[in-house]
C-alpha cells in the first residue's frame, strides 16, 4: 500500500517513512509562492510542536513561514535546498522536501487532512 | 472595497495567465506562467514586455510650463531640449521628496509619468503650486508599455535611432505611440505611451515578435533593483532627501545656485548624515525592506529599503540607508534578518551594469 500523505491548512505536507516523519510544502503552496530563491531550514535536533515555526521558504516576492505538521524533533533537514531552492518549485512534494521529523503522537495525523480533502480545501480557496 | 482598476491589457494578461496582484487600486499582472525569474532574464537577455499603465500621465501645458515647473523640481526643466526627457524629483519644504517622475518636452508643453501610488499627491501638488501658470492635463485614457531588454531595438527598428532619453511620436508596428528610449530595468529598451484603445493590437504585435515574452511586476522590481534605480515608497519617501538618495546628480550646477525648489536651502545646506547604499548580504538568505543593518558592534545603525534576490548574482542583493561613515564599498555591515545578524559587505551601484543605449 503507497504510503499515505496528510496535509495542513497551511499547505504543508507529511508522511510517514520508517518511522520518521518527513514534510515540505505542497505543490499548490509552490505555484502561490512563485520562483522559490531561498529556504531557512530548522536546526537538527530541534523540538517543535504543532503548528510551531519551523522553517521560512522565500520566492522573489516574499517571506513566508512552515509551521511543523506534528510535534517531534528534527533528525535531517534537505541540504539540497541551500544550493537549489527551486527543487521546491521543482517537485514540491518530493525531492523539495524541507525536514524529517522524529513524532511524538503519530495519532496528530488524524487531525490533518487527507489527499482528497486538500484538494477540496484548496478548490475552496482557488 | 472599491473595484480595482483594469488596464487596457487586462484580458491579455488573463489569457497568458498571469496571477494578478492588487497595485496601487489598480488589478496587475505580478507574473506570468513562466516565473518571474525567467521574466527577469528574458529582460536582461532577449526583450520583456510589461504592462505599465497604472502609471500616472499627465500634461503641463503653455507657455513657461518649464520655469514654472522648476519651481517644483530641482531638475533643469528648460533646459531640455525637443524630444528630450529628464528624471528628476518634487522636492519638498523640509527637503524630502513628494515623487520621482519623468519629464519630457513635448509640442506646447511638458509630459510628465509620475508613480501610480502618488499620482493623486502630485496633481494635488501641481494644481496648488501652478494651477494659476500651466494647464494641468491628465491622460487616465493612455497606457504605458515597456519593453526592455538587449533586443528591443531590433523589434522597434524604426526608433532604434532614437538617443538614451530621446523620444518621438510616431508609429509603432502601425499604431500611433509616443516612444521613448528609456525604461526601468537598466537595459536598453522603450516605453511607449498609447491610447488606450490601441493598446491591444499594439501588444500582440509586439509579442508576436519570437524575442519579446512577457514580464510582471515581480520582475519588473528585481530588475530594478539590479539596475540600482530608486522605488517611491522604498528608497525615497517625504523624509528623505536627493542628496541622501544618492540623487545628487539630479540637482544641476544653475538649479543649485538658483536654489528656488522647495526644501533647497535644507537639501544643499545640510550635509547628509547618512546615505544610500547598495550590499550584499552573504550566502542567500534574503534582506527584505525593513530589516535593521547592523555596525560591527551589533548596533542598530540603519535599515533596508530594497531588498531582493538578484537572478543575475544568484544571490541577494540590498540597497538601504546607512551612516555616510559606512557606506564605503567594503564596508562589513550585518542584516537582522529575523533577530538574527547576518553578515553582509556595502557595495557598489548598480548590482549589475547597466546596459542602455549609447549610440
Amino acid at each position: 500500500m503507497a504510503v499515505k500523505t496528510y496535509y495542513t491548512r497551511e499547505h504543508e505536507w507529511v508522511r510517514i517513512e520508517d518511522g520518521v516523519a518527513i514534510c515540505g510544502i505542497t505543490d499548490y503552496a509552490q505555484t502561490q509562492l512563485g520562483d522559490v530563491v531561498y529556504v531557512e531550514l530548522p536546526e537538527v535536533g530541534a523540538e517543535i510542536a504543532r503548528d510551531g515555526e519551523a522553517a521560512v521558504v522565500e520566492s522573489t516576492k516574499a517571506a513566508s513561514d512552515v509551521y511543523a505538521p506534528l510535534t517531534g524533533t528534527i533528525v535531517a533537514v534537505n541540504d539540497r535546498l541551500e544550493e537549489s531552492p527551486d527543487l521546491v518549485n521543482e517537485s514540491a512534494e518530493d525531492a523539495g522536501w524541507f525536514f524529517r521529523m522524529e513524532v511524538d503522537d503519530e495519532g496528530e495525523l488524524d487531525e490533518l487532512m487527507d489527499e482528497e480533502g486538500y484538494q477540496a480545501f484548496v478548490e475552496e480557496l482557488d | 472595497m472599491t473595484e480595482l482598476i483594469k488596464t487596457p491589457l487586462h484580458a491579455m494578461h488573463l489569457a497568458a495567465g498571469a496571477r494578478m496582484e492588487p497595485f496601487v487600486g489598480y488589478d496587475m499582472p505580478l507574473r506570468y506562467p513562466q516565473g518571474s525569474v525567467a521574466e527577469h532574464n528574458q529582460a536582461r537577455n532577449r526583450a520583456a514586455l510589461f504592462d505599465v499603465s497604472h502609471m500616472g500621465q499627465l500634461r503641463l501645458m503653455g507657455e513657461g510650463a518649464d520655469a514654472a515647473l522648476e519651481t517644483l523640481v530641482p531638475g533643469d526643466i528648460q533646459g531640455l531640449g525637443d524630444g528630450a526627457m529628464r528624471y528628476t524629483l518634487f522636492t519638498l519644504e523640509n527637503g524630502g521628496i513628494l515623487d520621482d517622475l519623468i519629464v519630457s518636452r513635448v509640442p506646447g508643453g511638458l509630459g510628465l509619468v509620475v508613480n501610480a501610488a502618488r499620482r493623486r499627491h502630485d496633481t494635488e501638488h501641481l494644481r496648488s503650486h501652478l494651477g494659476g501658470r500651466v494647464d494641468i492635463v491628465p491622460e487616465p485614457d493612455r497606457a504605458l508599455l515597456a519593453l526592455q531588454g538587449p533586443a528591443a531595438a531590433a523589434v522597434l527598428a524604426d526608433f532604434a535611432d532614437l538617443p538614451f532619453m530621446g523620444w518621438r511620436e510616431g508609429e509603432a508596428c502601425g499604431v500611433p505611440a509616443r516612444v521613448s528610449r528609456s525604461g526601468y530595468t537598466g537595459e536598453d529598451g522603450f516605453e511607449l505611451s498609447v491610447a488606450g484603445a490601441d493598446t491591444e493590437a499594439l501588444a500582440g504585435r509586439l509579442l508576436a515578435h519570437e524575442a519579446v515574452a512577457w514580464a510582471g511586476l515581480d520582475a519588473r522590481n528585481s530588475l530594478r533593483l539590479e539596475a540600482g534605480l530608486c522605488l517611491y515608497g522604498r528608497d525615497l519617501d517625504e523624509d528623505t532627501t536627493p542628496l541622501e538618495a544618492g540623487l545628487g546628480w539630479t540637482m544641476p550646477k544653475r538649479r543649485r545656485e538658483e536654489r528656488n525648489f522647495p526644501g533647497a536651502a535644507r537639501i544643499l545646506d545640510n550635509p547628509p548624515v547618512r546615505r544610500r547604499a547598495g550590499m550584499r548580504p552573504e550566502g542567500r538568505v534574503i534582506a527584505r525592506e525593513g530589516s535593521d543593518l547592523l555596525d560591527s558592534a551589533g548596533e542598530p545603525v540603519g535599515w533596508v529599503a530594497s531588498g531582493g534576490f538578484s537572478p543575475v548574482l544568484g544571490g541577494p542583493v540590498a540597497m538601504g540607508y546607512l551612516p555616510l561613515a559606512l557606506t564605503a564599498p567594503g564596508t562589513e555591515v550585518a542584516f537582522d534578518i529575523r533577530g538574527k545578524p547576518r553578515p553582509g559587505r556595502v557595495v557598489r551601484l548598480p548590482f549589475v551594469p547597466h546596459n542602455y543605449f549609447r549610440g
